[in-house]
């Protein structure tokens, strides 16, 4: 009980301090210095209240709900956190942490250029919206606190508005976000028409009765709605150009957690609310992370600049993810519901884990773009000499998102490799094959992973500075570089310690009203996580022993064999030429044989021009252009279609246009005319 | 006793490892009607590399001289994790095959940015080329050790050669299939025909060659140690995991001795295989390999709706 009062207490305390963040720093604004400190200060306090908060309903069971009426009809302010929103608060609340600390670092190079108060003041909205989201328990409420998140993080991506770039991805997001939520709204619409309630709660109790019809609308709504939010392919256009547009910790704010707050909702209705989940559900899910798995990674290999590699690549884990999901839900669907929990326990880690990783990365590309003044990879080289830990940092987010051993992404990328082997193992031919596609997809996506950050760091950090920028670059401040530093120690923390946390998220798993009394397939201790059939087991700690053990003792081995011999440094080899930084490879160059082999999805294309000095002669170019581009599939086989298809039908309407007012006072009264029939009759 | 045999397990690798790229390389060699170095080629150029001085370029960052040591150690590690005497040594901690997949894969990664490390054009290349064939290997990788997998209920492989070494022969059918799969994506690992030539050191389309090409002293050693240790590693899985017979079962002296007799009979036929392969075809040029690699990853597929 006391328990229940200390993580309700310390979750509204944590929202108040993030509303007075928000106020505090509009209140600033005129002082770009305090301003910046209040709202990233603020933002710390709220983030360590959250975790207290969320830390204290996992670890003993204070599941806390809150309501307080309002004078609309429908609308109750209505929190219920149990221990699925208590692990999404948490998530949401560390990356937060880490990222405010980043930030009062980061902004300082906005000042005297745009407002920091406002800043602060959607910085800490925003936070706060998503921890709404993630708590709420009314729909209405929840589409309050949603559009929040929604506009606090629209206003975040437009902030530096001096760049036309940035507008324009503002407003394909603000497009996009809202198309979403417009299908969401539907979605609540139809669970309110079933049920007659908005309350997530009664909406459980009142739903047996629902629908085959009706609960399938419902699952095609949420998906596409919240889908929209997460990014899965082919309704992720807006992510890569929002994501980087926005300041770089906001930037890790939005990949690391807020696209899962979609995937939050997709666990919250489709396992916790709706009954009878379908298999069809659950191959669809899978369908969907195949293809933004594969297709995520191959764009974000194709891409130059580096918060749009890094946006690409979160569409990528979010398929990643939706195959931990869609995995679970086609186990559930089929009564398999031990290995339902395997799947969504992979689900939750990879969540968790990517959160980390990725925000990780955004801070570090942030701290490259503040000192480069550029996102773009071909202007940067040779920074790890110049900005030691920044580089030290990125390599280990790089590492744990190409899931390599020892770090965090390696464990939860097994998980939902034998999460997707069960399947295979267990389920009967009509399933199977989805299964295998899917961990198919997963092992490339793997390797092409590795690809796209072996490119990335090694653009970015390796070589010889490509310009002057990179040439004259400092490391971050300090601000800067303790964000990062934490997130990496945490990375590496969570690899190792992996099997430890995989029994407490276990714990989170069945605490849904589902999985009650389901035996977890697995048995997960902190130096062992084995299935309980013995198909695989896994240790991280002592992989990460051996490992350090192994190269501490080749590295003795190998001092006391060459004892003497001495180290000169020469200049590379380069064929008796003079080296200059355009010999080096490109990022273009470096990811050029991959986009040519995938060039069937992909559908790349070159245009070359050349200028000549005499347009008559043409035998002397003046210049020479190339220009490589990628069409998505997306637009010419969905977006180009519904474009053409609006145009052609508003093509139809434009015959009643007369723009003659008479006409359209003609016109309403003929409808007043039909109505009046109609309502007589 | 079993403190001894861990002791062979772990040594095994990077000291048996030299003596096959000799012997691959003596038997090319007398296809071509040359006479060729003698087979302990290999351990001699250790020991001179060992005692050279080493140059490193201005422009190399400590990714470039840690490179080495991880990659060798990584190596180390593989050795331990796989089945190479006796299954006994069975461990619910390491041997799972995605461990041994992902290991390979953090060697790669580090070779791969040691390579752009240098500011090269040679390095940069290497790098694009070898992550571009590591990526689309590991689907092939993992389905054909998966094929085996299913089969033997257990991704540990000590389980799976456990398994496959009591089966009856009518059940080899996928396991062929899953071999042929598993030797394609093995001579893409390991920089072998016609994925890669390991004698060429100045072509413009090598690929292993390209990344290593600044090193020298003792951490050209190490490179080169780990090529061998990795050439080594798959050549004794595909011998113990597809053909585990003779894998000695217990711990008894006779048996584990027996056991090394037959695994170095076994890598020895593969290597047979390997230097003729490499004298009688070209190498594929660069973006013919997925299909071969495609393939791989086809054939492994079907090996495993063959079992399922």
């Amino acid at each position: 009980m006391f328990n229940a009062v200390l993580s309700q207490n310390a979750f509204f305390v944590s929202l108040s301090l993030f509303a007075a963040g928000a106020f505090g720093s509009l209140l600033l604004r005129k002082n770009d210095d305090a301003a910046n400190w209040w709202g990233n200060l603020l933002a710390i306090a709220g983030a360590v209240f959250g975790i207290i908060s969320s830390a204290s309903v996992i670890f003993s069971n204070s599941d806390f709900s809150f309501a307080a009426a309002s004078s609309f009809p429908l609308l109750s302010f209505s929190f219920n956190v149990d221990k699925l929103s208590a692990f999404f608060i948490f998530t949401i609340s560390l990356i937060a942490l880490f990222a405010s600390v980043y930030g009062i670092g980061y902004a300082k190079h906005f000042y005297k250029k745009y407002n920091l108060g406002t800043l602060g003041f959607f910085y800490n909205a925003f936070i706060a919206g998503m921890l709404a989201v993630v708590s709420s328990g009314n729909a209405i409420f929840f589409l309050i606190v949603w559009e929040i998140m929604s506009l606090s993080s629209y206003f975040l991506v437009i902030f530096e508005n001096k760049e036309k770039e940035n507008i324009k991805a503002g407003s394909l997001y603000f497009i996009m976000t809202h198309a979403g939520t417009a299908f969401i709204t539907l979605a609540f619409l139809v669970l309110y028409g079933a049920t007659g309630s908005f309350d997530f709660g009664t909406m459980k109790q009142n739903i047996g009765n629902i629908s085959p019809l009706t609960r399938d609308i419902v699952f095609i709504l949420a998906l596409i709605g919240f889908g929209t939010k997460a990014g899965i392919i082919p309704f992720h256009v807006w992510l890569p150009s929002a994501h980087p547009a926005a300041p770089s910790h906001v930037s890790a704010l939005m990949s690391g957690v807020m696209i899962k707050t979609g995937i939050y909702m997709m666990i919250r209705i489709f396992i916790d609310i709706l009954p009878g989940v379908q298999p069809w559900w659950g191959m669809l899910i899978l369908a969907i992370g195949i293809v933004s798995s594969l297709l995520g990674v191959l764009y974000a290999l194709e891409e130059n600049d580096i918060k749009k590699l890094l946006a690409y690549s979160s569409i990528e884990n979010i398929g990643i993810i939706l195959l931990g999901l869609g995995s679970s839900l086609l186990f559930l669907s089929l009564g398999f519901k031990s290995l339902a929990v395997l799947g969504l326990v992979a689900t939750l880690f990879h969540i968790f884990n990517h959160a980390i990783f990725k925000s990780l990365l955004f801070m570090g590309a942030g701290s490259v773009i503040s000192k480069t003044r550029t996102r773009n990879m071909e202007k940067y080289g040779g920074l790890i000499k110049r900005m030691p830990q920044t580089a030290l940092f990125f390599l280990a987010g790089s590492m744990a998102i190409s899931a390599l051993p020892p770090f965090n992404g390696f464990f939860s990328e097994w998980m939902i490799f034998q999460s997707l082997f069960s399947g295979i193992r267990s389920l009967d031919s009509s399933f199977q094959w989805i299964f295998i596609l899917a961990a198919g997809a997963l092992a490339f996506t793997g390797g092409l992973a590795a690809a796209c950050f072996v490119k990335a760091f090694g653009i970015t950090f390796l070589g010889r500075p490509r310009s002057g920028g990179a040439e004259h670059a400092k490391e971050s401040d300090y601000f800067l570089t303790a964000g990062m530093s934490l997130l990496a120690v945490l990375a590496l923390i969570v690899g190792i310690f992996s099997g430890k946390i995989a029994g407490v998220f276990s714990g989170i798993s069945g605490s849904l009203g589902i999985f009650r009394s389901v035996e977890p397939p697995f048995t997960a201790d902190i130096n062992n996580f084995r299935l309980n059939d013995g198909f695989a087991s896994v240790s991280t700690p002592v992989i990460f022993v051996i490992l350090l053990a192994s190269i501490t003792a080749v590295f003795a081995v190998v001092h006391f064999l060459a004892n003497g011999r001495k180290i000169k440094i020469g200049r590379t080899w380069d064929c008796g030429t003079n080296l200059n930084p355009r010999m080096e490879i490109t990022s273009t160059g470096f990811s050029r044989s991959i986009i040519t082999i995938f060039n069937g999805v992909l559908k790349s294309t070159k245009q070359i021009d050349v200028e000549y000095h005499d347009a008559d002669m043409r035998y002397f170019p003046k210049a020479r252009t190339v220009k490589l581009e990628m069409k998505g599939i997306y637009n010419s086989y969905l977006y180009r279609p519904i474009r053409n298809f609006a145009l052609r039908f508003s093509g139809y309407f434009k015959m009643i246009q007369s723009g003659n007012v008479n006409t359209y006072v003609a016109y309403i009264f003929l409808i007043l005319i039909i109505l009046l029939i109609i309502f007589t009759f | 006793m079993t403190t001894l045999i861990w002791i062979i397990q772990l040594l095994l690798v990077p000291v048996l490892s030299p003596l096959f790229i000799g012997i691959v390389r003596k038997i090319k060699a007398k296809l071509q009607n040359r006479n060729g170095a003698g087979i302990i080629q290999p351990y001699r150029d250790i020991r001179k590399l060992f005692q050279k001085d080493e140059v490193i370029s201005e422009d190399a960052s400590w990714i470039f001289r840690f490179a080495p040591y991880l990659v060798f150690s990584v190596t180390i590690v593989l050795g331990f994790c796989i089945p190479l005497l006796s299954v006994s040594f069975q461990n619910n901690f390491y041997s799972d095959f995605l461990v041994v997949v992902y290991l390979v894969a953090l060697s790669a990664f580090f070779m791969a940015l040691a390579g752009m490390d240098a500011g090269s054009a040679f390095g940069g290349f290497g790098s694009s080329r070898e992550m571009t064939v590591a990526a689309l290997t590991e689907g092939g990788l993992i389905f054909s050790m998966l094929s085996l997998a299913l089969s033997a209920h257990s991704t540990n492989l000590f389980s799976i050669a456990g398994f496959v070494s009591s089966s009856p022969v009518a059940s080899l059918v996928p396991v062929i299939l899953a071999f042929a799969a598993f030797i394609i994506a093995a001579l893409a690992e390991t920089a072998r025909f016609p994925f890669d030539n390991p004698a060429t050191h100045l072509e413009l389309t090598m690929i292993h060659e390209a990344m290593i090409l600044e090193y020298s002293g003792k951490r050209l050693v190490l490179m080169e140690w780990a090529a061998a240790n990795k050439f080594f590693i798959f050549m004794a899985l595909a011998a113990n995991l597809f053909f585990p017979w003779g894998v000695s079962l217990g711990t008894g002296f006779s048996g584990i001795a027996a056991g090394l007799a037959i695994l170095i009979v076994k890598i020895l036929i593969l290597c047979l295989f390997v230097a003729v392969l490499e004298s009688s075809i070209a190498k594929f040029r660069f973006f013919r390999l997925p299909d071969l690699l495609f393939i791989s990853f086809i054939l492994s597929a079907i090996s495993i709706s063959l079992i399922l």
